[in-house]
């Protein structure tokens, strides 16, 4: 889930008109001082981390003057919380705090609708407090259709006790934040503490917000770098693979480093499942052997063999993996020689050494396997497939064993080589790719295979050489499957003229780094 | 739960779908609509027309394809259900679209359609009387009568993995709604209606919705459910067994043990939910309900067959 720091919670916030204490975010100590003299009156000084309870950390500091502020953000910056760096703190007004209270706003599995929740007594402790007196917190489901009223916001700070001004003044603050949420598709968002001044005014003191990974395609201005959930800010080939994702609708690929630096000594392997509840069986499975995973990765729902190829280029970018294995639920509904060939271009290009055991249970398994042993026989690395009746504790066993057989091999890193393209060469874009067919050679092609081995049909035969049989906008808006059997079929049975190019932004350049830190990766 | 009337069946068992259920395709000319258009009128449902506006007077095969939900009705009669297959960003309006026309059983296909867009499709469905399955779903199927979405893939696959039989199967993992309900046909017996709840957080008919509808099919004598961590889903069905709404077998499986439980950042989602949505609650709830709940995939069919005796 793509998690917001506080200080952009906060920027949503004001935007939806609630108000939140005077301040701004700082990079550096002097940012931090230039804030502090902006606000004219002590400050608090907030670490910006996805973390909780950061008082206890030491996170937070308060601060009398600009110079105060400037020493204590000079110690807040570049201190280490959990697995992140401090790089950002949010200087604020520090408020006079007469009472605390809690809002949050939640989607709720089984009402399907967002529900708002409401605690007089906020602050630390809150699910403590809720816990042990539950008839304290108000909940307020919202029809979506309808929209949330002020009457029902109100009837909710009523329940809790609360009158006068404040009353007023919290329901108009809960429903601007449920048009806060539903303008930011968030997930969920909460305030907490949700403060009292003594001067009688409401502030958002500290905010989370949590937006739809689904939505943040229509959220640019949140700058969501990666839209998943991590514990970490995302490595470098987290950020590949998300790219790669962004931009290709078909399917999906979620991938996922476990390690950075693979210790050659120990058993890590690539990982490479099918779906979440069948990722997780096979995972399991590969564990009990006494592997570890370089990597977590899932490319499933009907993705196409070109996004089985980069995931595939993505996990070999690992160096010191001692294997390679793939397995899903065993059962697929997708025609299981999509991911075989993605498969066999990766693991040629690759001239992968280290074995790989593919489990592609499921439709057309048996072709899967074909494809599988009939075009990777080229490659160092042993590979076998399996189907549905194979168990994934069987896979792992094999894998095991394979391993097993030269221990200390382990998979290096190539640099990325991009396709070289005749000029003359017959050249039209795919969805993701470039595809292109060197007409010189067609000549001497006895088969045309290529024309039938394409499943979407696009080619067809002009003067005994292959073009395309439909409109290159429709090509190129995915009537091309990026199936790539011509190219393997081309390559495999003819004269090699097919090639497909299928770029992943940035590896080029990751490859590199890899291979001149040598085995320090 | 929608007050829905249930559909026109005949002696055949099934939930949701049987080989009566007249069926459009939103989506019909896409990469995905027209394969598993394919899969759907070879295994025997009743497909009566595809959805593509703009692309209206096309047929798929041999299916009319229309411009609209409406005019599809219109020309091609009375719908049952409408299987979705539009991208993520589009499926909301497709979905409002053809509740709207009147049709009251949707399959949501696609994944990452947003949760904002759900919900409103969710409360659209409650005012007309409609449900959906998914989104993010294989879809159901009733074996040997009809399948929606593309659970199966293939006809011929379908068939061979699916068979007529007595156990309802509801899970929220697309690869093991297949898997299970294969090993079941492996090991002698056959299911009634295999649905695929969908993956994500929110979707429209949930396990226990699924369990209620297995509770009022005559032929469902047993029910399994993949379940995993998070949500209330596996937990509201523990309820429903607990207030005798629900009182077949159950066989359960929860996915999800070794997962590392991620540290939770929102305090009103856990003051709402408290400890439910862990491995741990869901599995001793359920057993308290009285659910066999099994640690591994393949006691399930073994389980089943004992059961049904």
């Amino acid at each position: 889930m793509a998690r917001l720091f506080e200080y952009q919670s906060k920027t949503l916030l004001k935007q939806g008109g609630i108000p939140v204490p005077e301040g701004g975010v700082a990079s550096t100590s002097e940012e931090a001082r230039r804030i502090a003299e902006k606000i004219g009156r002590p400050v608090v000084l907030k670490i910006q981390v996805w973390v909780t309870g950061r008082a206890k950390l030491g996170g937070i500091k308060f601060a009398a003057t600009p110079a105060e502020a400037e020493e204590k953000a000079s110690q807040l910056l570049g201190m280490k919380v959990g697995n992140f760096v401090v790089d950002k703190v949010l200087v604020e007004e520090k408020l006079t705090i007469k009472a605390e209270y809690f809002a949050g706003l939640v989607l709720d599995d089984g009402l399907k609708q967002p529900l708002l929740v409401f605690s007089p007594a906020g602050g630390t402790g809150i699910e403590e407090i809720a816990r042990l007196h539950p008839e304290k917190v108000a909940q307020q489901p919202i029809d979506v259709l309808r929209g949330f009223s002020e009457y029902e916001a109100r009837n909710m700070v009523i329940q809790a006790g609360i009158g006068g001004n404040t009353l007023v003044k919290l329901a108009d603050l809960f429903t601007r934040l449920y048009r806060v949420v539903r303008s930011s598709d968030a997930r969920s968002a909460e305030i907490n503490p949700l403060v009292l001044t003594e001067d009688g005014a409401v502030f958002a003191a500290d905010c989370h917000i949590v937006v739809d990974d689904y939505a943040v395609f229509r959220h640019p201005e949140l700058g969501i770098e990666v839209a998943r959930e991590f514990d970490r800010p995302p490595t470098e080939l987290e950020k590949i693979a998300y790219r790669v994702e962004e931009k290709d609708y078909r399917g999906t690929f979620y991938f996922f480093q476990m390690v950075e630096n693979v210790a050659e000594a120990e058993k890590y392997i690539g990982f490479h499942g099918a779906g979440g509840g069948g990722s997780m069986m096979s995972m399991d499975a590969v564990l009990r052997r006494g592997f570890k995973l370089a990597n977590y990765c899932d490319t499933s729902g009907n993705p196409p063999a070109s996004k089985v190829y980069r995931a595939a280029k993505i996990i070999l970018s690992q160096p010191g993996i001692k294997g390679y294995f793939a397995s899903g639920s065993g059962v697929a509904s997708q025609e299981q020689y999509h991911s075989a060939r993605g498969f066999v271009k990766a693991f040629n290009e690759e001239n992968l050494s280290i074995p790989a055991v593919i489990r592609l249970g499921g439709n057309f398994e048996e072709k899967a396997i074909e494809i599988l042993q009939a075009y990777l026989k080229g490659i160092p690395g042993a590979v076998e497939g399996y189907g549905r009746d194979d168990s994934p504790e069987f896979c792992a066993s094999r894998l095991e064993e394979l391993v097993a057989k030269s221990p200390t091999l382990s998979h290096e890193v190539n640099p990325v080589i991009e396709p070289s393209i005749p000029t003359i060469a017959y050249v039209f874009d795919t969805l993701t790719g470039r595809l292109s067919i060197d007409h010189g050679k067609c000549a001497a092609c006895k088969t045309k295979g290529c024309i039938e081995a394409c499943a979407a049909k696009i080619l067809k035969l002009e003067e005994g050489k292959p073009v395309l049989a439909m409109p290159v906008e429709d090509v190129r808006r995915g009537k091309c499957t990026e199936c790539l059997a011509c190219e393997i079929f081309c390559t495999f049975h003819e004269q090699d003229a097919i090639v497909i190019h299928l770029p992943i932004p940035g590896l080029k350049e990751y490859r590199e780094k890899i291979i001149a830190g040598g085995g320090d990766g | 739960m929608y007050g829905v009337p249930q559909i026109q069946r005949g002696e055949d068992m099934a939930i949701l779908v049987n080989k009566t259920t007249r069926v459009i395709i939103q989506g019909i000319t896409g990469r995905e609509g027209m394969v598993r258009a394919q899969l759907m009128k070879d295994y025997g449902t009743v497909l009566v027309a595809g959805v593509t506006p703009g692309r209206g007077g096309q047929d798929v095969y041999g299916i009319p394809v229309f411009d609209s939900v409406a005019q599809a009705w219109e020309k091609a009669g009375p719908i049952d259900a409408a299987v979705i297959f539009v991208p993520a960003a589009l499926v909301k309006n497709a979905a409002l679209e053809a509740i709207e026309a009147g049709v009251k059983l949707l399959v949501i296909v696609p994944d990452r359609v947003p949760i904002h867009d759900v919900l409103e499709i969710a409360a659209r469905a409650g005012e007309r009387g409609a449900r959906f399955v998914g989104p993010n779903t294989l879809g159901l199927v009733s074996p040997g009568q009809a399948v929606l979405g593309m659970i199966g893939g293939r006809a011929e696959r379908a068939r061979e993995w699916f068979k007529p039989g007595p156990v309802g199967v509801s899970s929220r993992s697309g690869g093991m709604t297949s898997a299970i309900s294969y090993y079941l046909t492996c090991a002698g017996v056959g299911q009634s209606t295999i649905i695929h709840v969908g993956g994500d957080a929110i979707v429209g008919l949930s396990h226990p919705e699924v369990m209620e509808l297995f509770e009022q099919d005559p032929e469902t004598k047993l029910a399994v459910m993949f379940g995993e961590i998070g949500t209330t889903q596996e937990e509201r069905v523990a309820d429903l067994m607990e207030a005798g709404k629900f009182t077949k077998p159950l066989i359960a499986y929860i996915g999800g043990k070794a997962a590392k439980s991620g540290t939770r950042f929102s305090h009103a989602g856990a003051i709402v939910e408290g400890s439910r949505g862990s491995y741990e609650t869901k599995v001793r709830r359920l057993r308290e309900a009285g659910a066999h709940v099994v640690e591994s995939i393949s006691e399930i069919p073994r389980k089943a067959a004992e059961l049904l005796g």
